[in-house]
């Protein structure tokens, strides 16, 4: 038991009985006392009852329920009401604190080897982000924040279960491009690698360079590549292979020298050709650095035909809808195509992540369980 | 980079100008025959046609001394407060580069000092920072100006916000490394002169996280740098290099974003070099011998 879940404990009583006493929002113009329902006493009384009855040392498990309760019953209460009033507000910082605590407690008994890591861990992380949600549609809907600014949650959900054929339009036509682009850009870069890493004259000429260009704002040749290739996606994924080709280069090369000299001096006793030992033993050794490229483009891929198509396209791409719809303020709309992209772009890297797993099975960081 | 590195790289730079010369006939060829076909001029001689591909309004890919000409005449021809200035441009789009990768950077730090500090915010945090990066922030760098400016947020603050959120993320990642390179033995030896949490942070963790936290601006600088330029795409009044881009592209004036283009990595490039020296001050005061 930490000082700091003591003290989160008690500014949680505190909490609850303010939620308890405080008018909680205004319906119709009448405010209105959380006491008049009776779910959101029985939750309160409930957390009184867990924080103090062990001594403010509810148990994980007992936490986790509240914390959870505590999200449905904000969401239940911003839907019907005009206007929060302050008691919403603690209800809010309640809910809040209640999910830190059980974040601070089930990681407590994670490392006291209480609760299965495997099983239990992703708990963790998962709080988190429900307990953001909560407070972006509470706070949105609750402080009636201009739409144009933050759309809640509930509303980008609608708005993108309802606009699904464009949003699959979009979706196709940019990762055309992502996908040409990348296996361009990566392919080259890797080609590159290999051809300069045989002459270590142009190694030493390339190698500052491309460390440098990856530096450089590369996405600023978008328009150029819009004059050259035209509006469709083949301009796209021309400004793709330059974004991903020097990350590529450069990390190819640095791992193609990780191997080390006595490795390399084995290969030698055993008369293997430059081919096979590239092929043995330098490639293989190089597979994480490769993998940190792929990593690190797969992500700059997708935002270099975003915003590639921000310069002219035709009228579909993700890029084009964000674009257009942001002069429209049609903000939801711009939010669901936001969460494509993140999902899209999360997944991409995820499944180079599971190959990188696969591929580089003998390397240290995934032997120890953590990729 | 070291001494032995400079007639290599002077010989693949001089390759790339050569090819880029050699590009700029083959590009704007075409082009040039419509003009010349035009113009009635038949069995133009092929140096007075090179000639002339050099030296097109709007070509398609300008020669490099087009290039060259263009940003010394936009850094000095005009006075540095006129918009025609590309000096007035970039400092523009300096100033939110180095507001957003302030804030970047000090957010870093915070979040890294919580992670390293606290586990149920590493195990919270973390895996949401990582998933922060696959959103191409870039790509909404638009609605987030539109956005802040219908609520009456304009001006430099929603470009640094972007370089912000892009800044921030080498400095955490960086930094809980650099907190966490203290060996155990370090950290026993600290508890045995009885030292306080702030204690070993201030004289054990802060020390050894620095040359992390330097390798980490020198990514999250450059990458300010970008979120600015894009930030500013969106918004035709308020200039920058950004804007630059983009009138240029809108009126087929390749020489002018060729010539924004290149102060922008020049711009990047200096900004690197001077977070270096940063680097290099910091570690003499550290006492390492370099």
């Amino acid at each position: 038991m930490s000082r700091l879940q003591r003290i989160i404990a008690v500014v949680a009583l505190l909490f609850t009985v303010l939620t308890l006493v405080l008018p909680i929002g205004s319906f119709g113009g009448v405010p209105a006392a959380a006491s008049t329902s009776i779910p959101t006493v029985i939750f309160l009384v409930a957390t009184l009852a867990a924080i103090g009855a062990f001594r403010l040392r509810s148990p994980t498990l007992a936490t986790g329920i509240l914390a959870a309760i505590g999200c449905i019953l904000l969401i239940v209460w911003v839907e019907p009401m005009d206007k929060a009033l302050a008691g919403f507000w603690t209800l809010l910082v309640l809910t809040w604190l209640l999910c830190w605590l059980f974040a601070e407690q089930l990681s407590a008994d994670i490392r006291r080897g209480k609760v299965n890591d495997g099983l239990f861990g992703w708990l963790v992380p998962v709080a988190f982000g429900v307990a953001v949600l909560v407070a972006w549609e509470a706070i949105t809907r609750g402080a009636n924040v201009p739409q144009v600014l933050l759309p809640p949650p509930s509303m980008i959900w609608a708005r993108l279960t309802a606009s699904v054929p464009t949003l699959a339009a979009d979706f196709v036509q940019t990762f055309k491009a992502v996908l040409a682009g990348f296996a361009l850009g990566c392919g080259s870069g890797f080609v590159v690698a290999i051809l300069v890493d045989r002459s270590p004259f142009l190694k030493r000429g390339l190698l500052p360079i491309g460390n440098f260009v990856s530096a450089l704002p590369i996405i600023g040749i978008a328009p150029i590549m819009v004059m050259w290739f035209g509006f469709d996606w083949p301009s796209k994924a021309a400004v793709v292979v330059a974004m991903t080709f020097f990350p590529m280069l450069v990390n190819t090369v640095a791992g193609l020298n990780a191997s080390s000299l006595i490795e390399r001096d084995l290969m030698r006793t055993y008369a293997a050709n430059y081919w096979e030992t590239l092929f043995k033993l330098r490639l293989p050794a190089a597979a994480p650095f490769i993998f940190n490229a792929l990593k690190i483009n797969s992500t700059l891929a997708l935002i270099g035909a975003i915003v590639a198509e921000f310069f002219g396209t035709p009228i579909v791409g993700m890029g084009f809808r964000i674009s257009t719809e942001v002069g429209k303020l049609n903000i939801d709309l711009v939010w669901a195509e936001i969460a494509v992209a993140a999902v899209a772009g999360s997944a991409f890297y995820g499944v180079i992540a599971l190959i990188e797993r696969a591929v580089t099975f003998w390397h240290p960081s995934i032997r120890g369980g953590r990729a | 980079m070291s001494r032995g590195n400079l007639i290599p790289i002077l010989v693949v730079l001089g390759v790339i100008v050569l090819f880029w010369y050699a590009m700029a006939v083959v590009m704007n060829a075409p082009w040039q025959q419509t003009l010349n076909a035009r113009a009635n001029l038949s069995d133009v001689p092929f140096t007075e046609f090179v000639g002339q591909t050099f030296a097109q309004d709007k070509p398609v890919l300008p020669a490099p001394h087009q290039v060259v000409g263009a940003i010394w005449t936009g850094l000095f021809g005009a006075a540095i407060t006129a918009p025609r200035s590309l000096a007035f441009h970039a400092g523009i789009t300096l100033g939110a580069t180095l507001l957003g990768f302030a804030l970047g950077t000090l957010l870093g730090v915070l979040l890294a000092v919580m992670i390293v500090h606290n586990n149920a915010s590493d195990r919270s945090l973390m895996p949401w920072i990582i998933a922060s990066q696959t959103v191409p922030i870039l790509a909404i760098a638009p609605m987030v100006v539109v956005g802040l400016g219908a609520v009456g947020v304009t001006g430099m603050v929603p470009k640094a916000l972007i370089s912000m959120y892009l800044s921030f993320f080498p400095v955490v990642v960086g930094m809980v490394k650099g907190l966490r390179t203290p060996e155990p033995i370090q950290l026993d030896l600290m508890r045995t002169y009885n030292a306080s949490p702030l204690q070993v942070f201030m004289k054990l963790r802060w020390p050894a996280s620095i040359p992390f936290l330097f390798a980490s601006m020198k990514v999250g600088i450059a990458i300010s740098l970008i979120g600015a330029v894009v930030g500013e795409l969106s918004n035709n009044a308020g200039g920058g290099l950004g804007v630059r881009l983009l009138t240029g592209s809108y009126n087929g004036q390749t020489i002018q974003i060729w010539a924004a283009l290149f102060i922008a990595a020049a711009l990047a490039a200096i900004l690197v070099i001077l977070v270096g020296w940063g680097e290099k001050l910091a570690n003499r005061r550290m006492g390492v011998r370099a």
